[in-house]
Parts: C-alpha cells; structure tokens; sequence
C-alpha cells in the first residue's frame, strides 16, 4: 500500500529521518513511535506530503506520491492530529463534510455519510450535527476528528498522537472505538505515538524510531520478547515487562472449556494482564468464564498465566 | 478620582444597591444644582448670563423630575431585569426631556427677547445628557441582550429626540439658529465629510488588507512595515497634513492639469489613508496569525488548496478581528477628517474652525456634534456587523 525505499529529511543541518525504509501493507495497523525528535512525525508527514522527502522514493499503491497533485493525494488518506483543529466556524456536520464535498460527493450521499461517520463514532446523529466545535468535549472533538478523518472513506488513515490531549479514560475509549472501526473497516492506519501502552494495544506492528533511523519493527509480541537491543527494552520497559506481555493475550487463549468453578465471571475478552489482576484481587487461583453472550465458557487457572510464552 | 471616593463611600452604605447609578445620580444631582442649564445672552457673540435646572422647573415642566427621581429610587432598589428596564427607559425619557426642557425655554425667552438674542446649552445641559444616556446604557448592558435586541433599543431611544428636531419643539435654540442661518453650508459640510471618510476607508482597506495578509504570512515583511506604519501614526495630524504641502504642490506644478493641489481634499485624503494604514494592516495580520494553527493544519492535510484554505478557513476565522480594527479605523478617520479642514478639506471641520475662531461656541458645536453622532453611529453599526458574523461557535 506503502512503501518507504530509503528516504531521508534534512531540516537545515538536522538530519530528521535518515536511510528509513518501510513497507506497510493494506490492512496493517502501523504504529510509528519513539521518543521527541525521534522522526516519527516527519515520516507520518511524508507520506502525505505535508513534509516533502529530499532523498529515496515513497509509493503510495506502487506510484512515487510525486506523480500525484498534493491536493489529490490527501483526499485518499484521512488525516487526524492531536490539536483536532476542527474548523471552529462550521458546524460538526460541515466539519465531517468537508472532504466529501472536496470530492464532489451528492448533497444526499454526504448527508447519510455525515451520520453514517456519528453513529460510527458513538455521536448521536440528531443532538451533535448542528453543534459548534466548542460546545463539545475534548473527546467528542476528537471523535468528530476522527469521523472527519474517515469521511471520504479514504484508503489510508493517517494519525498524528491523536489521543495524545485527551484524559487517560477518554484515551482508552476512543482506542478502543479506534480498533474496532479497525477490525470492522480493515482500512490501513499508520498512526504516531510515544505512549507504548497505546503502541501495544492497537498496533498489528509497531516501527519503533531513534535519530530518524528504524531501531525495530515487528509484532507487539515480538518487540516485548524479542528486544532488538537494549534501547528498546528500555523503551518497552523492562520492570512490567511480563505485566505487557499478559496484556497482548485475552482470558479466552487460556480457558480450559467444560470446567466450572463458583464466583463472579469474568468475560473471556478480559486480558490476562486483567485477570492477573482480578487472581490478586479475589485472592483465589481459579474464575470462572462467560462469552459475548454471557454464556458460561469454561475456567481459567491462575497457573495457566505461565501455561506458554505469550 | 470621585468615582473612586465614591465607590469606598458607598461600600459603608449597604442600601447602595447599584453603584454605578449611585455615581451617575450624584453627579447629576450636583451638575443641576452647581452648573448653567441654559444660558441666555443678547446675541450670539458676546457670553450670557446661566440658569441652573431648578430655575426653569415651573408647572409642568416639574413632570420631568418623575424619570430622575426614579433613577434616584432604582440606586436603592435590589437590582433585578424588571428594575435595568426601567432605569433604561427613565434614562431615555430623561434624556428626551432634558432637550424638551431647553428648547421650551428657549422658545419662552425668544417670545418676549430681541429675534438676536441667543439661548444657549450650558455646562449643566450636557452634564445631565452624558449622565441620563449613561444610566440608561449601563442598565441596558445589565439587561444582557443581545447586540441586535441592544442596538434596537439605543436606536428607539433616540427617537424621541429626532420627534423633538422635527417637529421644531427645539428650534429657538442658538445651535438650531445656528443651523437655519447655515443650513446649506451644513449639508455640504456633511457631504464632504462623507465624502472624505469614504474615500480615505476604500483606498486604506485596498491597500492595507493585501499588507496585511502579505506581513501575515512573512515575518521578514511584518517588522519593516509595522515599523514604517507605526512612525506614521506618531506624526501629529497637523504636522502630517502640513508635511503634504510642498511635495503635492510641487507635483501639481509638475503635472498641470491633472488637478492635484498642496492644499484640498487629495493630501488630506492622503494623510488619513496614512494613518488609517496601521490599523488595518495590524488587524488582518493578527487576524490572520490568531486562526488555530491546527484548524490549517488539518485543512492542509484533508487536501484543500491553498486558495480553498485562505477563503474557506483563514479568511472567516479572521474577519471578526479585522472588522473590529475597521471599527477603530472608521471612527478615528471620521474623527481625523475634522482636522483635515484645516487644509481646506472642507467637511464638519470647517464649521468648527469657524466657530473657534469667532469665539460663536454654537458654531464648533454644530460641526462636532454630527461628528460625535457619525462616529457613534459608525461603530454601532460596524459592532452590529461584527456580531452577525460571529458563528455561536465562538
């Protein structure tokens, strides 16, 4: 879908990004993260052309992103960044709007996909198309961001720390609406972070940056496991190493079916990070587990947290 | 000073419910009984003798002492929407019935006085007027309307004195007198003072909205040109029509027959646009440099052109802020322009040098109170403008 051969970026005598070379996938979710001035930004940025590349070649569906008119080109890729920057003048509606009627959509067409994009972001349609900007929270402007973003049904997200102003709790909501718009769309998202919690919870691979160079780039799985050097443990962490490796798996991995065990279930979409918690908490070894239907599933052991490596 | 004093006074007084008021009535107490409502002399020139309000408040002119007794009581009263109403509308009635009250006595006087004999508003007159317009303002400011609701209100105020201008109920006054004797060279006057704000606002927005979006986008630009403007604005008025002279006479002899003279309407023109420069560059800058940088940013990224991006999003989010610099530039043009008649300009300014230099009191006033009233109405209106564009997202 993507692909990155050796670009570089100088910004006067800073080397921004240096020799990276990156293919994603259509479908993927890529998580660019690292620390300030690590680059992931100005890759982001490249990509739609924002940030124009001085050396290498970037393809967007197998063209140099050169043979395409800017303009053009930031129509296919949706864009949200961590400021919103929602147009305060307009309306949410209008706001949601604006890339489909840069594509010349139909009246009609825009008006199903502006509330099509609200209920998809868990905005009442009715209460919040006529809303200002400014009468919204952070989180619900970021949720029209990100509707906005989504509006001209682009192939590409691209998502600049998104949730990066948003309160720990709205965060973690709008992760979650974020994965499974995901999962249900299997749009590509390339997404910049430097929170490796939020990395670990969406990303299907993570690009980890340092000086404009690839440090690593694999599954979360892998990055936790299998450090590439000792920066990027450092970087996910060494003392709750194992507390994140239980994070990337869910209770339903590990449930022994047909068992039953008295106590409150838990649901089998719970992580075992979760579980391990909910073990110390109840101060037992065994609970028992219910499915998306409430349905009992089985139970799962407290010894069964080491059963494997993750 | 004294409103301070006041203030402190009224904190010890706890049945002082509404300060500002408090400060309005004393002061308007002292200003009928300490200065002249109106003075009366035997002709225009020379200075008369003063009559305070008590003297003048005989039968039923007393009925006037109804609104400011009310505006007294209202100082007392627990303020509340039905009690900023009626302070309002007092406010207004008072003000109507002050300028009744003048023009009545002036009729009076001139029954039984020489057709020459001159009466005229006193120090007590405008006092009064300035306090009733102001209590009737700030009550309307605490009524908490909207502009449009608030803008209505002040307008139907003002009928009653333009029913009194009509119906000639005030025309024995020597500032009516004034304007019968003169009344062709009023509206000249007023046209070229039209004339001189018109043609100073569209060449100064022409010129000074591209800078503006010029310095905007280029800080190497913005500090020379800030610079330059800013030196403009410190020249005195006087000194910069005077300035003007010689290089557009000199021009004029350079090029005969194009009409350009050192002396007239082209360098007070000049001058105004001048001055009127800084504003408005300054207001389209910042108005420019205040949009969200992430509202460009998102704009840029979604795949807007840069022209669909200045005129969808950078133009409507920096209107209000540049409408506002308008606002400053309109009355402090429309202000300027009476200064611009001493370079034979012509306008409002004329009148009021002739009056000055006459030592005719009602002559001066004559040209500034339409000055007063232009500007007034100026920034209403142009407030009015702003606040229509103001989305209820701001």
């Amino acid at each position: 879908m993507i692909e990155l051969q050796a670009v570089g970026k100088s910004f006067g005598a800073t080397l921004a990004v240096d020799e990276l070379s990156l293919t994603i996938e259509r479908g993927e979710f890529v998580v660019l993260i690292g620390a300030s001035g690590s680059g992931k930004s100005t890759t982001l940025k490249m990509i739609n052309r924002l940030v124009e590349h001085d050396r290498g070649r970037i393809l967007f569906l197998g063209q140099e992103i050169r043979s395409f008119k800017p303009e053009q080109l930031r129509r296919r890729m949706g864009y949200a960044i961590q400021s919103i920057g929602l147009f305060p003048h307009w309306t949410v509606a209008r706001n949601v709007a604006a890339v489909p009627e840069l594509l010349g959509w139909s009246t009609q067409r825009i008006v199903a996909r502006v509330d099509e994009l609200l209920a998809l972001l868990g905005l009442e349609p009715g209460a919040y198309r006529q809303r200002y900007p400014s009468q919204l929270s952070g989180g619900q402007q970021q949720r029209v961001g990100v509707a906005r973003a989504l509006a001209g049904d682009p192939e590409v997200l691209l998502m600049d720390e998104p949730f990066g102003a948003l309160d720990p709790i709205t965060r973690q909501t709008l992760q979650q609406e974020l994965a499974r718009i995901h999962r249900a769309s299997g749009k590509t998202i390339v997404m910049v972070t430097h929170d490796i919690d939020e990395a670990l919870r969406l990303a299907t691979r993570i690009v980890l940056l340092d000086h404009g160079r690839i440090v690593q780039a694999g599954t979360p799985a892998q990055l936790l496991a299998e450090p590439a050097n000792a920066f990027v443990s450092d970087f996910v962490g060494r003392s709750d190493l194992g507390l994140k490796l239980l994070g990337l798996q869910t209770v339903a991995e590990r449930v022994r079916a047909g068992e039953n065990v008295a106590g409150e279930p838990v649901p089998q979409t719970l992580s075992l990070r979760d579980a391990l918690s909910q073990f110390v908490v109840r101060r037992v070894d065994r609970l028992p587990v219910v499915d998306a239907h409430g349905l009992p599933a089985g139970v799962i052991h407290f010894a069964d947290l080491l059963q494997r490596a993750p | 000073m004294a409103a301070l004093a006041i203030e402190q006074g009224a904190r010890g007084f706890g049945f002082v419910r509404n300060r500002v008021l408090c400060a309005l009535v004393v002061a308007g107490v002292a200003a009928a009984l300490g200065l002249a409502f109106v003075t009366v002399a035997p002709n225009r020139l020379v200075s008369g003798t003063g009559i305070t309000l008590p003297g003048l408040l005989v039968g039923a002119r007393a009925l006037l002492l109804l609104p400011a007794a009310w505006l007294m009581l209202a100082v007392l009263t627990p303020p509340s929407r039905a009690v900023h109403a009626s302070v309002t509308v007092s406010g207004a009635l008072l003000l109507a019935g002050l300028v009744w009250l003048a023009g009545d006595e002036a009729a009076a006087q001139s029954a039984h006085l020489a057709s020459i004999a001159r009466v005229s508003l006193g120090g007590g007159f405008w006092v009064l007027a300035v306090l009733a317009w102001l209590a009737a303002a700030d009550a309307l400011q605490r009524l908490g309307l909207s502009p449009a609701w608030r803008a209505l209100v002040h307008a139907a105020a003002l009928l009653p004195l333009a029913a009194l201008l009509g119906n000639g109920a005030i025309d024995q006054l020597s500032l009516l007198k004034e304007y019968a004797n003169r009344q062709d060279v009023f509206n000249a006057a007023a046209l070229r003072h039209g004339q001189i704000v018109a043609a100073t606002l569209l060449p100064a927005l022409l010129i000074g909205v591209p800078l503006g979006v010029a310095a905007a986008r280029s800080e190497r630009l913005a500090r020379p040109l800030f610079a330059a403007l800013n030196v403009i604005q410190t020249v005195p008025s006087i000194a910069l029509f005077g300035l003007l002279i010689a290089p557009l006479a000199w021009l004029g002899d350079a090029l005969p027959g194009w009409g350009i003279q050192g002396i007239g309407l082209l360098p007070a023109v000049i001058a105004l646009v001048l001055y009127a420069l800084l504003p408005i560059v300054h207001s389209t800058a910042s108005g420019l440099r205040q949009v969200p940088a992430g509202a460009i940013e998102s704009a840029t990224g979604m795949g807007l052109t840069a022209a669909q991006r200045f005129w969808n999003v950078e133009v409507p989010l920096a209107l209000p802020v540049l409408l506002s610099g308008l606002r400053v530039t309109t009355v402090q043009v429309i202000g300027l322009a009476v200064v611009a008649a001493l370079i034979g300009a012509g306008g409002f300014g004329a009148l009021v040098f002739q009056g000055l230099a006459s030592s005719a009191l009602d002559l001066v006033l004559l040209g500034v109170l339409p000055v007063v009233a232009l500007a007034i109405a100026a920034d209403a209106g142009l407030e009015l403008l702003g606040c229509s564009l103001e989305s209820p997202g701001r």
